[in-house]
């Protein structure tokens, strides 16, 4: 390695909400390496999974990532209920869409807003914020939390959406839209964000490919990936196309997750048009003998859970592979090359979620 | 109340550290300074730098890696200084009790002045949080007794 400057980046630091320590080595303003130091949020889920009841771990899993908590506990209820021979009933696995893309805008509204802020653009970071409430009031109001809501359970959903409710629903959305699409015209044509973004960070769609990049990362490089086309859920049954951005780059990215804020919008109504009566959830006894894996789409990427059950009330193993582990690999391949200035932006463009990725 | 103590209570700066959360909090941290609930009304700004801060905002349950980040910034923040634990892990390790890695909540690494339940604590009880805090604050010497340590030479 050259002589230069070792800067360390995090593990506290204004811009990253979370500890994640990157040492970076410069030559004048240029990246060179990128080295990430983990270990900051590791809490050990995974052996904390197999200790508890295979009933309780559907909270556990919940708070391996408070952004997209409720993700993660659908994607375990599925693999469990796969072990089980379960199938959830029609309703639940609409309302199981419903709560599922209320979260991907919240979770992608809140990249958004700090990506704003990396570059300095605050008051469009308090604007997005601003308007992801509405979407926070809607999950308090459906499911009684904001951030953890705790819907999925074990053959099913633990909460019913009225028709009070989804009328709520039905009317605040639509503003929602309104807000949003003034918001992401703004950032995605204002000309200092496109001189932040554009060209920024590039990952070609091979070089995604090969990494195993996933989620908005992989669409941002035109590979039209998403776990939601497997149609877990209700999503066979809804009308959907992934959304794609060609160039690669931190815009093409944020660019993707703008777009899907709108198409989960549209999903949610679909599947609130759509919402067949019925029961909320099966009852099942006897417990999991046999693995099973599952894999769902986070705002962030592919998600997979395994378990593995043993016939008792404790698993065997319960195996967590998140979408942040899978798209490092790119952020560290793109990093050297940018600038110093850019290496919050860039970092930031994977919308990494530390603690998933260290559970 | 002497005039810097007056100033103190109109304008606390706070840190935020993630000590190992699900990020639950933290957001929810994020959303308090946001318009809705806004508490730059208080005068609390959030800062990167510990020794600015007059509050710090500690989530999660704290592990083994971060505990020396942890002691460190909390050494770093010049007295009077207030520490709140946001959210039931950073209180009582909560949901993550049989997790390896885990302490189990901030008042096994440094002491912890208000405890803020909830998972994730909603922004109304984590103003009150703060406000519980602010209180607090209110009641310490501005200066350091005479013979006491400065905050760099406890280890
Ligand atoms: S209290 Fe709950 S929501 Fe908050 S950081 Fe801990 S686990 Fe996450």
């Amino acid at each position: 390695m050259s002589e230069g400057t070792s800067v360390p980046f995090g593990p506290q630091h204004p811009v990253l909400p979370e500890p994640i320590q990157l040492r970076i080595s410069l030559e004048d303003e240029n990246v060179v390496q990128a080295l990430p130091a983990l270990g900051y949020v590791h809490r050990g889920i995974e052996k904390a999974g197999e200790l508890n009841d295979f009933q309780q771990n559907v909270f556990l899993v919940e708070r391996v990532c408070g952004i997209c908590s409720s993700i993660h506990a659908l994607a375990y209820c599925l693999a469990v209920e796969a072990v089980l021979g379960l199938e959830a009933p029609k309703r639940a696995s609409y309302l199981r869409v419903v709560w599922m893309e209320l979260h991907r805008i919240h979770s992608h509204l809140l990249y958004l807003g700090l990506l704003a802020e990396a570059f300095g653009f605050e008051s469009l970071f308090m604007e997005f914020w601003r308007v992801r409430e509405r979407v926070m009031d809607l999950l308090e109001m459906t499911a009684g939390n904001r951030v953890i809501i705790s819907v999925c359970t074990i053959g099913g959903v633990r909460r019913d959406i009225d028709a009070e409710q989804a009328r709520a629903i039905r009317e605040e959305l639509p503003k929602l839209r309104d807000e949003a699409r003034r918001l992401v015209d703004s950032l995605l044509s204002d000309y200092t964000v496109r001189q932040r973004t554009v060209g920024k960070g590039t990952i070609p769609a091979a070089l995604a490919l090969e990494l195993g990049a996933v989620g908005p990362t992989l669409r941002g490089s035109g590979v039209a990936q998403d776990m939601r086309m497997a149609g877990y859920a209700a999503y066979g049954e809804l009308e959907f196309r992934p959304v794609t951005f060609p160039d690669g780059d931190t815009y093409s990215r944020t660019a993707v997750r703008a777009e899907e804020v709108f198409q989960s919008i549209d999903l949610v109504l679909a599947a609130l048009d759509n919402l067949p009566e019925g029961d909320l959830k099966v009852g099942f006894k006897g417990r999991p003998e046999g693995a099973a894996l599952a894999r769902v789409e986070a705002p962030r990427g592919e998600l997979i859970y395994m378990v593995v059950g043993n016939g008792t009330k404790n698993l065997e193993r319960m195996r967590v592979r998140v979408p942040t582990y899978a798209n490092i690999p790119a952020l560290l391949t793109v990093l050297p090359g940018c600038e110093f200035a850019d290496v919050p932006v860039v970092t930031l463009s994977i919308d990494p979620c530390i603690s998933c990725t260290e559970r | 109340m002497n005039l810097i103590q007056k100033a103190r209570m109109k304008s606390p700066w706070i840190l935020h550290f993630n000590a190992g959360s699900c990020n639950g909090c933290d957001i929810e941290i994020l959303s308090c300074l946001t318009p809705v609930y806004d508490i730059e009304r208080f005068g609390a700004v959030n800062v990167g730098n510990p020794k600015h801060a007059d509050v710090l905002l500690v989530t999660g349950p704290v592990n083994r890696r971060n505990e020396r980040v942890l002691r460190n910034l909390y050494d770093q923040m010049l007295d009077p200084k207030i520490v709140v634990a946001v959210g039931t892990c950073a209180s009582s390790g909560g949901v993550f009790q049989n997790c390896y890695n885990c302490m189990g909540g901030v008042d096994k690494v440094i002491p912890v002045d208000v405890y803020v339940p909830g998972c994730a604590a909603k922004p109304e009880t984590i103003i009150e949080g703060l406000i519980l805090g602010l209180e607090k604050l209110a009641k310490m010497p501005s200066k350091p007794k005479k013979g006491a340590q400065p905050a760099e030479a406890r280890t």
